[in-house]
């Protein structure tokens, strides 16, 4: 009994620490955006309808970290007026947008509608 | 079920968790899928907690009616990590109402990239009685009649639990597809156990609307699960099984609040008939920020 019970636990480490191991080895990727992702354009890009629909989208799942002027707290939530995004692409935005950097805790967003992360995208340009 | 039945069946500490979700007011809300068993790879967003009510409703043959509520506290530690409490309850018709027990798990996402298939490892340990109803899985050989014993009998029994699972979760286009691979161990002196959940999901519209809105397609999220026991090492075969297949609608209301409903239907003789099941869901953000603020910090 006692045997049995220390295996799960040892498994249970196992599956924990290989976890947390993975999770250090992790890196911010905004340097690694693939060309063809970089090269894609928004099919909303530029379009009023799709600005104001970013920025509802924004106050929904951004704002509460980037804060509602989108100049982020100073610290660990940066500013998304800022020349990194000036210098993106449409591609770069909806690319980092998907993958989001969970090791530095800017979420995925994966789970959202791909036309969602577009008219984002679009909001955050027409704001720079 | 009665009226007072449904009351009773949604325990206190479900009833007060509303509440207080309703009394706080405005906040936000998150793209969730409306799953009740399955997990996709979607994690709490760090600094997040939700809270949300899972009850399941349903008459197990030869027993009464039960309504049994697990309510849930999910927490963003990380954006790769989120930890979760779960405390559950039940309410049998002609019977009693009890407190059936707790469980903690954590799921983490080892690989940081979105992927054709995110892979999220989970660990789960369950301390509950016999008496739990609230089916957030079913391994092994669970069926119906485990769930008609009466709760005096039923919660003698005490399980302590560890569950992995491997949860493997696609967003394609705008679907969400998630299979989960369950595997269950009583700590004390019992096989392991297994079971899978596979579930898909998606919303009704992908574009945001430029403009304040309730009920349109964009808040409705809708797709179906599959859920049931794969045997255990003693018995591994799918002989006196249960499974269950269950639609599933999702609505994101104002303030945060969001709803999800599932009627879920059992496929074999061991499986209940049906099961009804309903979330209420809110999420608090950035909650360490709270205590942050009450100290003088940064907010």
């Amino acid at each position: 009994m006692k045997h049995s019970r220390r295996n799960i636990l040892s498994l249970f480490s196992i599956a924990l620490c290989s976890a947390f191991t993975f999770a250090a080895a992790i890196q911010s990727h905004w340097d690694h955006i693939p060309a063809k992702d970089h090269l894609r354009v928004n099919p909303l890009g530029g379009r009023s309808d799709a600005i104001a629909a970013g920025a509802r989208v924004y106050t929904d799942h951004c704002a509460e970290c980037h804060k509602t002027d989108a100049r982020g707290d100073g610290h660990k939530r940066p500013s998304l007026r800022s020349e990194h995004i000036r210098s993106a692409t449409d591609g770069d935005i909806e690319w980092f947008l998907r993958q989001g950097d969970l090791a530095h805790g800017m979420p995925s967003w994966s789970s959202l509608p791909t036309e969602q992360r577009w008219q984002l995208a679009a909001y955050l340009k027409s704001i720079q | 079920m009665s009226f007072s039945s449904l009351i009773r069946a949604l325990n206190p500490a479900g009833v007060l968790a509303v509440s207080l979700v309703l009394w706080l007011g405005p906040n936000l809300r998150a793209q969730e899928k409306p799953y009740f068993v399955t997990y996709s790879h979607d994690l709490e967003e760090p600094g997040n907690l939700e809270i949300e009510t899972k009850t399941a409703l349903a008459r197990p043959d030869a027993s009464t009616r039960y309504g049994a509520t697990a309510l849930e506290f999910e927490y963003g530690v990380r954006g790769w990590w989120t930890s979760e409490l779960y405390l559950d309850g039940q309410a049998t018709a002609q019977d009693s109402t009890v407190f059936t027990g707790f469980r903690i798990e954590n799921r983490v996402r080892p690989l940081m990239r979105d992927h054709a298939v995110n892979p999220v490892l989970y660990v789960e340990f369950e301390s509950i009685s016999g008496a739990d109803k609230t089916i957030l899985e079913v391994v092994g050989h669970d069926g119906g009649s485990d769930l008609a014993s009466p709760n005096g009998v039923a919660r003698r029994e005490h399980k302590h639990e560890g569950e992995l699972k491997l949860i493997l979760s696609s967003n394609l286009r705008d679907w969400n597809i998630a299979e989960n691979f369950i595997a269950e161990k009583n700590l004390g002196h019992a096989p392991w156990e297994f079971g899978y959940a596979i579930g898909a999901a998606r919303p009704l519209r992908g574009a945001a609307s430029d403009r304040s809105c309730t009920f349109c397609a964009e808040k409705f999220v809708a797709g179906a699960e599959a859920y049931g026991g794969l045997g255990d090492t003693d018995l591994l075969t799918l002989g006196d099984t249960s499974h269950y297949i269950a639609p599933l609608l999702g609505w994101q209301l104002p303030k945060g609040l969001r709803v999800s409903f599932s009627p879920g239907f059992g496929l074999t003789s061991t499986s209940l008939t049906r099961v009804y099941r309903v979330g209420v869901a809110f999420e608090f953000n950035q909650v360490a920020n709270w205590f942050h603020s009450a100290n003088g910090g940064t907010q």
